[in-house]
């Protein structure tokens, strides 16, 4: 190399020069900044009105304030922990190695579906259970399920639309009903499913509610043979008798003196649909008559508040499935795990607050 | 004297360039999407980049027992130096990125699933801070490392197209 000569330097025809080399390098431009805008397309940057994960949990905040520290929704939870055991009968539908009746150990949540962390339990009357499924083999099983019948909106675009129409008017602090009714006229399935949501009977408390995962998913066995599957946990437990318990803590208050007394469970019911009915709308119920089958049992027994708790800094992603459930074709899971990504990468971020819901482990005959 | 990059070497480029710049855009292209395409494109994410950083190692040790042609003699020491920082830093992004990703998910308490039914272990502990922090350099290093791929092409291309000198001829295919 120290001996270089000329002609080893340059085995091709040698430098463009003069308005020639003006054109390649015009071109070679061109070139780079044609991927780079083919980059910053698929990023969503020259598309600014295509909804974003961002834009979703902006709009969440837009809607509920800012509370650093805390889930942008469903805010103010409590972490539970125990067990869920397959009858059986469930992988005869999954090869999901949850079912295969080995106990599975859970940890959850339940919270109130509400955004803001410090709001009166009264005030929220939509709760969750989200749950973790840790079978030993490590084919983990995330889901998050509502006390409601069926989902307010069919995707996330009504979604976002939903948050505007419902986002409290700075002035008064109050959303405009105004802005509702438009909405509801636009969308009269969104109408309908609020109304089948206000008609569903209300339950007590946390432990006798009935959770229902809302979204459909396909169910894959040993066999390869799927089905569009539903699922809820049914509760076991019925409403406690004696005065009714009040503050603004009052559901979390009766939960933990439940788990005091003695384990919770709910039966893990998979509804299987009809081959007309549909899966890709989680605001249409299935019809009653459809098929129900027990799938096994899970059973809480130790809840512990979100502070020292192990479910605070999870996501209770839709798509974390075991081999044997896969998503269908309702888009409301997709955009679920993608705004939660998003609203985990906002939170973790930030420095946290103490829960509205103090309490230290409790567990099954452990006294108050 | 070796004018050219080795076969193996040159076949661990273009394959790796092709995986790499799909893995960059679906990874902006994820990252910006609530639609069902969020799905697919993060269950291909994933399997992906451990097979980058797989092919990355086997490319690693074969570049170190076979080292590239030398830059042209008369191109100026400052490229000379630009080439060879660009290159480091293209070596050091095809381990970071992987390493980088699979760790956030560690620390996210995520299972690392390549498909379904076939998981890694987590590389680090939970840890919500430690999520944020890679998080962020996950994105963070994925834009250099697609800027990165950009000035070397735009390298590539003049000495190809402008310079007319034997690199390009040195790597092409």
């Amino acid at each position: 190399m120290s001996h270089h000569l000329p002609h080893e330097a340059q085995d091709g025809p040698g430098p463009v020069r003069g308005p020639a080399a003006i054109v390649r390098l015009a071109a070679i431009g061109a070139v780079v900044l044609t991927a780079a805008a083919g980059f910053a397309y698929t990023g969503g940057w020259l598309t600014p009105a295509r909804l974003s994960p961002e834009r979703v949990v902006d709009a969440l905040e837009a809607n509920n304030g800012q509370h650093p520290g805390f889930r942008r929704n469903h805010a103010k939870g409590i972490c539970i922990a125990g067990t869920f055991t397959g009858n059986g009968t469930g992988p005869a539908l999954s090869r999901a190695s949850v079912f295969t009746g080995a106990e599975v150990p859970v940890v959850g949540r339940l919270a109130l579906a509400a955004g803001r962390p410090d709001v009166p339990d009264e005030t929220s009357p939509v709760w969750s259970m989200a749950l973790r499924f840790l079978p030993a083999d490590g084919d983990e099983w995330r889901t998050g399920m509502n006390n409601i019948p069926v989902f307010p909106v069919r995707n996330v675009e009504e979604f976002a639309g939903f948050l505007a129409a419902t986002r409290p008017d700075p002035a008064t602090g109050k959303p405009d009903p105004a802005a509702l009714q438009a909405f509801l006229g636009a969308h009269p399935a969104t109408a309908a499913a609020l109304q089948a949501i206000k008609a569903a009977p209300a339950a007590a408390g946390f432990a006798t509610a009935t959770y229902n995962g809302l979204n459909t998913f396909r169910f894959v066995n040993a066999d390869g043979e799927v089905a569009a599957v539903r699922w809820s946990m049914v509760p076991e437990q019925a409403a406690p008798s004696g005065p009714a318990p009040s503050g603004p803590n009052y559901l979390f208050d009766e939960l933990i003196e439940a788990v005091r007394q003695g384990p919770l469970h709910w039966r893990l019911v998979v509804t299987v649909a009809g081959p007309d009915d549909v899966t890709a709308d989680p605001t249409v119920a299935w019809p009653a008559d459809r098929q129900q089958v027990e799938v096994g049992t899970l059973t809480i027994a130790s809840v512990e508040g979100e502070d020292t708790g192990s479910c605070r800094d999870v996501t209770f992603d839709p798509l974390v499935l075991p081999a044997g459930i896969e998503p269908a074709d309702d888009p409301i899971p997709a955009a679920r795990s993608a705004a939660y990504a998003e609203g985990l990468r906002r939170r973790d971020g930030e420095a946290k607050r103490p829960s509205a819901v103090q309490v230290s482990a409790v567990r099954v005959g452990e006294g108050g | 004297m070796n004018a050219r990059f080795t076969g193996p070497a040159r076949l661990f480029h273009w394959l790796m360039a092709v995986l790499i710049l799909a893995m960059l855009f679906i990874g902006v292209g994820m990252v910006s999407t609530v639609s069902t395409r969020y799905q697919l494109l993060v269950g291909i994410h994933r399997p992906l980049g451990i097979a980058i950083l797989v092919l990355a190692l086997v490319r690693l040790g074969w570049r170190l027992g076979h080292p590239p042609p030398p830059l042209p003699a008369d191109l100026p020491a400052v490229q000379q130096a630009l080439a060879k920082l660009s290159h480091y830093l293209l070596y050091f992004l095809m381990f970071a990125l992987p390493l980088v990703g699979w760790g956030m998910l560690s620390a996210q308490d995520y299972p690392v699933q390549l498909w379904p039914g076939l998981h890694l272990p987590p590389i680090l502990p939970a840890s919500p801070m430690l999520y944020a922090a890679l998080r962020s350099a996950h994105g963070m290093l994925a834009y250099l490392f697609f800027a990165t791929i950009l000035a070397h092409l735009a390298a590539a291309l003049m000495h190809g197209l402008v310079r007319r000198d034997r690199v390009f001829s040195s790597m092409a295919p």
